[in-house]
């Protein structure tokens, strides 16, 4: 789960302190939340920040559709405690995006009002148990690849709270597999639903990674300021090389007849997604986009009692304590 | 009117043990072996219908720390369902696994008490359900421990931990909302009254029980109702709701005798070890 297409805001700041600044980067500190920072800096990061974090949450939805029909009793609790993760994850990214001057209420309503957004990756459905195996796999195999770099990055609460999620991450991408080793080693029917799913994720997956360097013009600033450490060409080039060898030892095809190894560059030549679908799904029209805010919306309407009960009941416990002083 | 005709294939259990449908005879009712399996897959099955609901919550909770809370309690509630199945399959020695009996199991054949297997309407009503049945569960485990099979109280042991912390976690909950706000406060007091017809059932004693307190297996289930009541009351006093006064209670789960819910329940929960019978995940 993780960030795409972040555009890097402009700054308008003191020449010598983002100097100063830059050169604290260059010399890898670690920028802490009362430090002086550039403004293009926060509000980059509170976008970045603020939409992984939304990721997470928004991400317990495709794979929630599964934790109801698990198929066995173990594979329910390893998928419910990947969820409670996920959940945990956004809340240490919304506490690191708090440092910045941005509380979690209002990251929430601009996510819920489409000011802010999620990953696409998570517009797709999970329309077969093996789905639940493939997201482990191949979409958080590309997140990791994404996040494993970022505990470099130069803001310490992120680096921290990367640390963290990386953990865990890698136990989700092994469930995943573990899931489609059972399934491509299993009846025609779920060998079937293997590769189902990866033909159904593998673009997708690619497309995690954001458009091509040469189509992405925010990146440069990003990049030297560490909130961004890899370009989106050379983690995809990973994430394939990474990947086709996964897919071989599971018998299974990845659904791009010009995928080859390339002796020269060291990797595999492959086909790019079709960015149309990517800047489709982005403006909303993907498979699932309505569904998975108006799900959110409505959690979010009918927590509102609950959310608003709390805060009276400690008003009114904290008005008892002063009456009995 | 006239009598319908006999349309029974004859020999339709030779015919299915033919195609290697059949099972090895089941328990005789009534003998120790049927009543001890009985009594853990109540236990069980309570643990594995509740974990259910709960995790039908995943992603829809009103609050971030909520999701994780209830992912946290549908785990611990698993993972007792796997214990407490595991050694009904153990007892009853035909080599059911605890998925087994959780995924091919009919309706019928689930003993849970109907409390668990009500839908979760608000999240005010998951939270007074959870209430309501951890004040029972707690000296349930608590009782269990001291079983005179060490396999059972080991459970017990272990699961009461986990679900000590659900009853501070649910009762702090329903103190919180029932001393809320005026909605809040409403609607707490409607989930009490709702779910109250199925709080008799958790005490509600059969010959089944009464042979398992008999050998020292299982507590007798009146047993458990002073400890109950003297939690409930405590809570809702602090939580400004009324106790109804109802003694009617619904019972019948425990027996096999269900709501028309849980059928909705299984059909989603067991659909894939059922459209793919013998295929490992």
């Amino acid at each position: 789960m993780y960030a795409q297409m972040v555009i890097s805001e402009a700054t308008n700041d003191d020449p010598a302190k983002l100097e100063a600044f830059q050169a604290r980067v260059d010399a890898n500190d670690k920028i802490e939340p009362k430090e002086w920072m550039p403004e293009g800096y926060r509000k980059t990061l509170i976008r970045q920040i603020g939409q992984h974090a939304h990721s997470e949450i928004v991400g317990q939805l495709p794979e929630g559709n599964w934790i109801t029909r698990a198929p066995t009793l173990e594979r329910k609790a390893i998928l419910l405690a990947k969820v409670q993760d996920e959940a945990g994850h956004g809340l240490y990214l919304y506490c690191a995006a708090e440092t910045l001057g941005v509380s979690r209420d209002e990251m929430t309503e601009m996510l819920l009002s489409g000011r802010m957004k999620y990953s696409s990756i998570f517009n797709y459905p999970t329309l077969t148990w093996a789905d639940i195996g493939a997201v482990g796999w191949l979409v958080d195999g590309a997140a990791i690849m994404n996040q494993v770099p970022l505990q470099r990055t130069s803001f310490g609460p992120y680096s921290r709270a990367m640390i963290r999620i990386c953990k865990e991450e890698s136990f989700h991408q092994r469930q995943g597999y573990d899931i489609m080793m059972k399934m491509a080693k299993g009846t025609p029917e779920q060998k079937e639903m293997a590769q189902d799913a990866l033909n159904r994720f593998w673009y997708p997956s690619l497309m995690m990674f954001g458009p091509s360097d040469k189509d992405s013009v925010h990146s440069a600033q990003s990049m030297a300021w560490k909130i961004k450490i890899n370009t989106n060409d050379e983690l995809r080039q990973k994430f394939v090389d990474q990947t086709v060898p996964q897919a071989e030892y599971l018998g299974l095809t990845i659904p791009d007849p010009d995928l080859k190894w390339n002796e020269e560059k060291g990797g595999y030549d492959f086909s790019e997604p079709d960015w149309s679908e990517f800047y489709d799904v982005l403006k909303g029209n993907g498979p699932c986009n309505r569904d998975r805010i108006e799900a959110r919306q409505e959690a979010w309407e009918k927590g509102r009692w609950f959310r608003d009960a709390l805060t009276a009941h400690a008003e009114k416990r904290a008005a008892r304590r002063v009456a009995a002083e | 009117m006239p009598s319908l005709p006999d349309i029974m294939t004859p020999d339709a259990e030779t015919l299915a043990k033919a195609q290697g449908k059949g099972r090895a005879a089941p328990l005789e009712a009534g003998s120790p072996e049927h009543d001890l399996f009985t009594g853990l897959t109540r236990l069980g099955d309570n643990t594995l219908i509740l974990g259910h609901r709960v995790s039908e919550w995943c992603g829809h909770a009103p609050v971030l720390e909520e999701d994780i809370a209830l992912a946290n309690m549908a785990l611990d509630l698993i993972g007792q369902t796997q214990l407490w199945l595991g050694l009904a399959g153990e007892i009853e020695g035909r080599g059911r696994s605890a998925d087994d009996l959780a995924f091919l199991r009919d309706a019928w054949h689930f003993h849970n008490v109907l409390l668990v297997e009500r839908p979760n309407r608000d999240f005010g009503h998951t939270l007074m359900r959870q209430f309501l049945f951890d004040a029972w569960h707690q000296p349930m485990l608590r009782a269990l421990e001291d079983s005179a099979d060490d396999r059972i109280g080991e459970i017990a042991l272990k699961a009461g931990k986990e679900v000590a912390y659900h009853l501070e976690r649910s009762a702090d909950l329903v103190i919180r909302l029932g001393d809320g706000t005026d909605e809040s406060h409403a609607r707490m007091q409607d989930a009490l009254e709702r779910l109250w017809p199925y709080v008799g059932e958790m005490f509600h004693v059969d010959e089944v029980d009464v042979r398992l307190a008999h050998e020292g297996l299982m507590p007798d289930p009146a047993s458990l109702r002073p400890a109950w009541d003297a939690t409930v009351t405590e809570i809702l006093a602090e939580a400004t709701l009324i106790r109804p006064e109802g003694e009617f209670f619904h019972k019948g789960g425990k027996q096999g005798r269900h709501t028309e819910h849980l059928g909705h329940l299984l059909a989603a929960m067991q659909w894939l070890q059922r459209a793919y019978p013998g295929a490992k995940w």
